[in-house]
């Protein structure tokens, strides 16, 4: 199974949020709305939103990064502009979020909140910095590997995806109850983004990749 | 070889909502109607921090994001208050529902449900048992206002979907 079942008690949040019965099976016809998606203009994302660096006065601390990929669904074609979001903690490992409480300093020139749309090969490209782990209450001595919260749309509703992308080598994933909420260690692998030299910029910012891909739709044939 | 879902987490605020989100036409549109509700836990707590997602099955007009001008936009999105109260006004659809997905810290993925704005002959509706079939129909209260309230759990928990 690709997907974390609802109820995961490691991660406590699930106790009283994970319904009790599993989804009805819908059959799906053409005129099933959740088969379509929004369609997200070019005029309404604007290109610098994908460069997380340039949001503020000053440059951020941290180690800069590129993040590239594509999006691709089940059958591997791409995905065209299809809305890419992603939400991170600064170098430190501190939200820009009034309800992160980690006492770690905030970076008055980072936000941590990006997006872009996809090109007609499926490509998206961020430029940001390595995010923080840091510590949350689910348990003693819990922290969170470090990782950026990725938001996907895809061309059908039912394909709608949020997930994160951590880093490799993470010491911090096998004490972690969400990543080890996937049950199979192939897909929770398919969550590590790769450090690629080759999309690494001389001088500038190391590069890594990411792709994404996207389940089934019900009409597609398998 | 798909890519597995990860919870939105808490910290979503700062990042995923955007402004007037929830209006999917503007205040003066003609036959608007308001969704309200709220998002309850299986002890029956508000959930204040899930993000909704309604989709009207088309872009529309307005687009889906920019929610300058006239016209009609497919797509909203609207965090909850603490309280765990949301609102969306928009337009009525063509089909008897719409589509909602719910994301929250504590669900690994999201869920979908439908919100069908009259109790009418539909084959989803007519399959489900009386009780499951009610957590799907919103509640009229007054002119143009529907409520729709989500239980993840529980007691009244929402029939959710998959395709
Ligand atoms: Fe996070």
């Amino acid at each position: 199974m690709t997907h974390p079942p609802y109820l995961s008690p490691a991660y406590r949040s699930t106790l009283l949020r994970a319904p009790s019965r599993p989804p009805l099976l819908l059959k799906a016809d053409p005129d099933t709305i959740e088969l379509t998606s929004p369609v997200f203009g070019h005029h309404e994302v604007a290109e610098h939103e994908a460069d997380l660096t340039r949001q503020h006065s000053g440059e951020p601390l941290g180690e800069r990064i590129t993040v590239s990929g594509r999006i691709l669904d089940a059958a591997g074609r791409p995905v065209r502009n299809t809305l890419v979001e992603i939400w991170q903690t600064n170098a430190a490992g501190r939200y820009a979020h009034p309800v992160d409480r980690h006492p770690a300093p905030l970076d008055p020139n980072f936000t941590g909140a990006g997006r872009c749309l996809t090109d007609d090969d499926g490509r998206y490209r961020f430029v940001t910095i390595k995010p923080g782990a840091y510590p949350w209450r689910n348990h003693h001595n819990a922290w969170r590997p470090a990782h950026i919260h990725f938001s996907v749309f895809g061309t059908a509703f039912t394909q709608r995806l949020v997930t994160q992308m951590y880093f490799p080598g993470d010491p911090l994933f096998p004490f972690d109850p969400i990543f080890q909420s996937v049950p199979d260690p192939a897909a929770r692998e398919r969550l590590i983004a790769a450090f690629d030299i080759d999309a690494t910029e001389p001088e500038w910012a190391l590069g890594y990749r990411f792709d994404v891909t996207l389940g089934r739709t019900p009409m597609e044939d398998s | 070889m798909t890519t597995p879902s990860q919870t939105v987490g808490p910290f979503f605020g700062y990042a995923l909502p955007y402004e007037r989100g929830w209006e999917l036409v503007p205040e003066d549109h003609a036959g608007a109607i308001t969704v309200t509700g709220r998002v309850l836990d299986g002890a029956g707590e508000p959930v204040p921090d899930a993000l909704l997602e309604l989709w009207l099955g088309e872009t529309g007009t307005r687009g889906a994001l920019d929610r300058r001008g006239p016209g009609v936009s497919g797509f909203g999105r609207c965090p909850t208050a603490p309280d765990g109260g949301y609102r969306f006004r928009t337009a009525r659809p063509a089909t008897p529902y719409l589509a909602l997905l719910v994301f929250a810290r504590g669900l690994l993925r999201p869920v979908l449900t439908r919100v069908y704005l009259e109790d009418v002959p539909d084959p989803l509706l007519d399959s489900l048992e009386p009780a499951l079939r009610a957590t799907l129909v919103a509640r009229a209260e007054g002119i143009g206002t529907y409520r729709f309230d989500v239980r993840l759990q529980g007691e009244g928990e929402t029939a959710f979907l998959e395709f």
